[in-house]
């Protein structure tokens, strides 16, 4: 029988824009023992539906349409809030996407996970304190006796999230909702909690609802999966099935999503390279104290012309100021960086303009990198105007040539940033990158703030810019998945060093350093490449 | 070419975008209190403008066989123990008391401004410097120092709009500094640098469009603020002197007969407080409406 | 955190300095003598009196003998009342004049808050407007309009209230402690209404609830300390207000404090008087400034933490 039973769950939104139906006729069921995850984009309603389960869905503007969930007898929609409040923590735990923001800075970490205890055993203080460190112990935080009179504040993101397990599973419950639990965190430590979060789940044998935008995160420990899309189920089955048998379209366009195969390394070229970088550091905070960080230390390296170079590392690995250093958007504090036959470490802005048109930037997040009081014609004609490349007779026609290149409807020329959603913002910012036909362009983490399928698109729109403008490239990212797919050759970065460099076959078949080799076992999603790889193959 | 439809005409024919200015524009219009403050401040500056064309009385008029006496169809907020038409003083009154919040409020509003552009822009050391500067003026008692320089100075109306004027010209500052560094990090001023737009286009294309907004929310709460210490030290006989008159001097005289005569006191409050209301409306609705958070739900 | 307690106070000695030394010259520079509203004073007699007061010393050696007195306590002789040292006149009125900010500084901030928490519970609700309307006249209504409307209304109009003194006759301390406290209350119910708002909608919240705690301890366990952080900074800034309003409500209320000392001060221009007061209003402001700040970041454990780490 299962734990928990979800039947034609309805919730709609009633805002002041009109009837949002976030989650449109949902059905499923949770075993003991089972990882069922959820996948869908954002909006897709998945949150909302779980986040139902246990009654906080704000309501209003949400409302509960139809629908009934089973669990221990008794239908959760329906409970009364002091009924509901028993369920809470005790029958139902839930996990919350950032571990940053979900423990309560104000109180020390002890504190909040004997919480549950008190309340819902009836526990004596010591007791639930001795409960509390020992369950701490489990979820792998070594010192746990000392660590409970800690702050959250002293705990980097994958303890803090070790914590918030450990205050999920404190109580026993027999289902387990993980909200993205691993989004916001490095991939290696994300190996480690996703381990952590299996090995958990079969030794106490609950029920894990694994919510998730990403198939290949659950595709190594979820045994079912569902797929959500504009707030209805579209398909659900097992792994297997939903790997190698997919039939709705919209599964099939999440498999397609998953980069897979890496690009043949373009042939050497004999010029010389258009960008090196010797011996080059980037250090913050007054030098020679504990305030100084390293974040760029000693680093050379060369990009020849016409290759994507790939630039991975894990968040504070030192690879977005080394991209900004290349564009002087970051003062280098020694070594050099030239641009093509050009010294830039030491140009002043006047001396750089001239270059500026001949390097790029795409950044990561296009919510903010584009000026939110600027229509699309006002941003892309700005390096247009700037450089000299139009004058106003033939600006407009350039500007639509440009929105044509990035794929972006003519109509749309005199909206604001607002009124796109990422995956078109996210053109735009392209559109002004390329506008002023530069050789060198950078892009930091250009896809990862986006959903899944968009990411496809803008990686393919990349690679297609590259070849028709005959680009050079140095791509920023933590995915090591989609780096393979895109670039000839690959650095790693580390705390702010380079430990390795070659071209992606070399990297993912014989990685040299036990850094690189820890990255890439940390790939999530092995079984969904191996499923893809044959498909493909075929 | 392959395009078919020339980009002029087709630039003519496409759809505007909705700017975020119009966006707010369309929030505030939604809120009534705002609106209602935006109509009542509107009135209040026509009348006190015209007042020399619309008062039958003159400001200094006495008229000593009618004394104090209570509204009527003649005084319609009745007369002082001068015999001085009430509603005239109120309205000559309102246009000091208006002149001091606006100009004050328009040195605050420059010299923050500048200030804290400059070090939220420059950042580093010239940041630290300046706020460290700005932080050890703030300690400083100044209501106390006003009431100094008034004594000191004599009761000097420039000196009371410059004495004014530097105590709240912090608060912006502090507030457009943080603005400003926080678009700093933005990624599309990085972008702009890296296009090799120069500083001062940046800041005239990029920042001061998108700090404008706080800028003008606060410059609407700064008013009433203004005003209050205007007629505060008014009350205690600090600020403007008789002949000339504001809220708070009125305020003050009807506090001294208000047992016989109250509505020498409460005429000009209510001209004050209603004032204050419908600045405060108006700066509540404008925050509301051009708040970046409030739109995004 | 004693490093940063030393810190901040060695922070405040000079902004103390630069008050008095700032005063001091003002005061000395403010065009006609202390004397020269009184009539024809013989030579010699103004001579012995400047002697008195030391004005016939070089500006410079006034100023440090000044600072040598300050350092024991002495403002010297008051001009206006003679015979009678300043820090004398002044340790006579503190004692009301902080009474009464006691009483007001009570109900600016069990009222704000607690309105400011009530709202903030439902926003846009009738218990969020009722409050935070009332709070909305409080900040409209100034001191010295809302002090004589309370006279009126219950003093005169319905005679249920002594409409001056302080503590000679029952009942004569509610009405001025309400009149200084109003504003304040309502600047600390905005306060703590955004603040609460703010922590409400934090995520450790949604953990809260999750984990099946009832409303009330959510409030009180997880979100009050948060959301009235601002109003405990507030408290340094919201003592230097109520005590510039000491000065309307003690003249309203005739109450003999310090505040009445000093507007009467300032009209006489008694100006050892003035100086004298400034010098120790601002003082008790600089300081007080410097406990909301300490009380503030010892509520924050991460300033805490790196204090007691000695960053």
């Amino acid at each position: 029988m299962a734990l928990l039973s979800v039947k034609d769950l309805t919730i709609h939104f009633h805002t002041r824009n009109g009837l949002v139906r976030a989650v449109d006729g949902v059905s499923f069921d949770v075993h003991a023992g089972e990882t069922y995850a959820i996948i869908g984009e954002s909006g897709s309603g998945k949150s909302v539906a779980c986040y139902s389960l246990l009654g906080l869905v704000p309501m209003p503007p949400g409302r509960v349409e139809a629908g009934t969930a089973m669990f221990a007898g008794k239908d959760l929609l329906r409970l009364s809030n002091s009924e509901m409040r028993k369920v809470r923590g005790k029958g139902i735990s839930i996990i919350f996407q950032d571990p940053m923001t979900s423990l309560n800075p104000f109180l020390k970490v002890g504190e909040q996970l004997i919480e549950p205890l008190l309340l819902h055993f009836d526990m004596k203080r010591e007791e639930a304190w001795e409960k509390a460190t020992a369950t701490l112990e489990e979820v792998g935080i070594n010192n746990a006796a000392q660590r409970m009179n800690a702050w959250p504040f002293e705990f980097s993101g994958g303890m803090r999230q070790r914590v918030m397990i450990a205050m999920a599973l404190i109580t026993e419950p027999e289902i387990i909702i993980a909200d993205e639990p691993t989004t916001a965190l490095d991939v290696t430590v994300q190996a480690q909690i996703l381990k952590l979060l299996k090995d958990l789940q079969v030794r106490r044998n609950i029920g894990v609802i694994f919510i998730s935008h990403d198939l290949s995160v659950v595709a190594d420990i979820a045994d079912n999966i569902a797929v959500m899309q504009n707030g209805k189920l579209v398909e659900q089955g097992s792994r297997d099935a939903i790997f190698t048998a997919a039939s709705h379209p919209y599964t099939k366009k999440l498999l397609a999503a998953v980069p897979v195969g890496e690009k043949q390394p373009a042939p050497a070229q004999d010029e010389p390279p258009i960008v090196s970088v010797d011996n080059l550091c980037v250090f913050f905070g007054e030098s020679g104290t504990d305030s100084e960080v390293k974040a760029v230390n000693n680093v050379s390296l060369q990009i020849e012309r016409g290759e994507i170079l790939g630039l991975v590392g894990e968040s504070g690995s030192g690879k977005s100021t080394l991209g900004r250093s290349i564009l002087r958007l970051v003062n280098p504090t020694s070594g050099s960086i030239r641009f093509k036959d050009h010294d830039v470490t030491h140009m002043n802005a006047r001396q750089l303009k001239p270059l500026r048109r001949q390097m790029q930037m795409i950044f990561q997040d296009p919510y903010a990198s584009l000026n939110p009081r600027m229509t699309v014609y006002d941003t892309l004609s700005e390096p247009l105007l700037l450089h000299g490349i139009c004058n106003r007779k033939n600006l407009d026609a350039e500007v639509f040539r440009l929105m044509d290149s990035v794929g972006l409807a003519r109509e749309s020329v005199l909206r604001y940033p607002h009124e796109f959603s990422g995956g078109q913002r996210q053109r735009i910012a392209i559109g002004r990158a390329i506008a002023t036909k530069p050789q060198f362009i950078i892009a930091d983490e250009p896809v990862s703030a986006l959903d899944v399928t968009i990411q496809a698109q803008i990686l393919d729109l990349l690679l297609e810019l590259v070849d028709r403008f005959d680009l050079t490239m140095l791509f920023v990212s933590h995915d090591l998945g989609v780096v393979r797919y895109l670039s000839d050759r690959i650095l790693v970065m580390r705390s702010g060093e380079l430990v390795e460099a070659g071209t992606a076959n070399e990297i993912f078949t014989a990685p040299k350093q036990d850094y690189t080799r820890a990255l890439l076992d940390a790939i999530p999603g092995k079984s969904l490449l191996a499923a893809r790889a044959a498909d493909s193959g075929s | 070419m392959t395009d078919t439809t020339t980009p002029d005409n087709l630039l003519a024919a496409t759809p505007k975008g909705v700017s975020l200015w119009q966006d707010a524009w369309v929030r505030l219009r939604k809120n009534k209190l705002a609106m209602f403050g935006l109509g009542f401040l509107g009135f209040i500056i026509v009348i006190c403008i015209l007042a020399p064309w619309i008062t039958p009385y003159g400001y200094e008029d006495q008229d000593l066989r009618l004394g104090a006496s209570a509204p009527s169809a003649a005084h319609w907020l009745g007369t002082d123990t001068f015999g001085r038409d009430l509603l005239t003083r109120i309205i000559y009154g309102g246009r000091i008391s208006l002149a001091v919040g606006f100009i004050a409020t328009s040195v605050a509003l420059v010299v923050g401004v500048t200030y804290g552009a400059i070090a939220g822009y420059v950042g580093g050391r010239v940041d630290s410097v300046m706020m460290r500067l700005v932080d050890i003026i703030y300690a400083l008692p100044f209501m106390i120092f006003i009431i100094l320089l008034m004594v000191v100075f004599g009761r000097n109306l420039l000196l009371l709009f410059l004495a004014i004027g530097a105590v709240e010209w912090l608060t912006m500052a502090r507030i457009v500094r943080g603005q400003v560094q926080n678009l700093r990090q933005q990624e599309f001023i990085e972008a702009a640098i890296s296009l090799g737009l120069s500083p001062a286009a940046i800041i005239r294309k990029h920042v001061i469009p998108n700090v404008l907004g706080p800028v003008i929310v606060y410059t609407t709460l700064t008013i009433p603020n203004v005003m209050l210490l205007e007629a505060f030290l008014s009350f205690l006989g600090l600020g403007i002197q008789p002949p000339n008159s504001s809220w708070g001097l009125l305020i003050s005289y009807g506090v001294e007969s208000m047992e016989e005569y109250p509505w020498l006191l409460l005429f000009p409050g209510f001209a004050l407080t209603l004032t204050l209301f419908a600045l405060n409306f108006l700066g509540d609705g404008l925050r509301d409406a051009l708040d970046p958070k409030a739109s995004r739900d | 955190m004693w490093r940063f307690i030393a810190f901040r106070t060695l922070q405040a000695i000079p902004v103390i300095l630069t008050v008095i030394t700032v005063t001091f010259f003002l005061v000395r520079v403010a065009p006609g003598g202390p004397f020269s509203s009184e009539k024809a004073v013989s030579p010699q007699v103004e001579a012995a009196l400047e002697r008195q007061y030391r004005l016939d010393l070089p500006m410079y050696q006034q100023y440090f003998t000044y600072l040598a007195d300050l350092a024991q306590g002495d403002m010297g002789p008051s001009f206006n009342f003679p015979g009678q040292r300043v820090d004398e006149l002044i340790l006579q009125g503190l004692p009301i004049t902080a009474e009464l900010g006691l009483y007001a500084m009570l109900v600016a901030v069990v009222i704000g808050v607690l309105a400011g928490v009530i709202a903030a519970l439902k926003p846009n609700s009738i218990q969020d407007y009722i409050p935070m309307s009332l709070a909305m006249v409080g900040i409209c209504m100034p001191t010295f309009l809302l002090g004589p409307l309370l006279v009126l209304v219950f003093g005169i109009w319905f005679d249920w209230l002594p409409v001056s003194g302080w503590g000679s006759s029952p009942g004569d301390k509610i009405l001025p402690s309400i009149t200084l406290g109003a504003m304040y209350a309502a600047y600390i119910a905005r306060l703590s209404r955004s603040g609460m708002l703010e922590v409400l909608s934090q995520d450790y919240m949604r953990t809260a609830r999750a984990k099946g705690l009832p409303g009330h301890v959510v409030v009180i366990k997880h979100a009050l300390r948060g959301g009235l952080l601002p109003v405990i900074s507030y408290l340094g800034p919201a003592f230097a207000g109520l005590l510039s309003g000491s000065f309307v409500v003690e003249t309203i209320f005739q109450i003999p404090g310090l505040g009445r000392f000093y507007v009467q001060a300032a009209f006489n221009r008694d100006y050892t008087m003035i100086l004298g007061t400034t010098t120790f209003l601002a003082t008790l402001i600089v300081l007080f400034n410097l406990l909301s700040d300490f009380l503030a970041a010892w509520l924050n454990p991460r300033l805490r933490y790196q204090f007691s780490k000695g960053k």
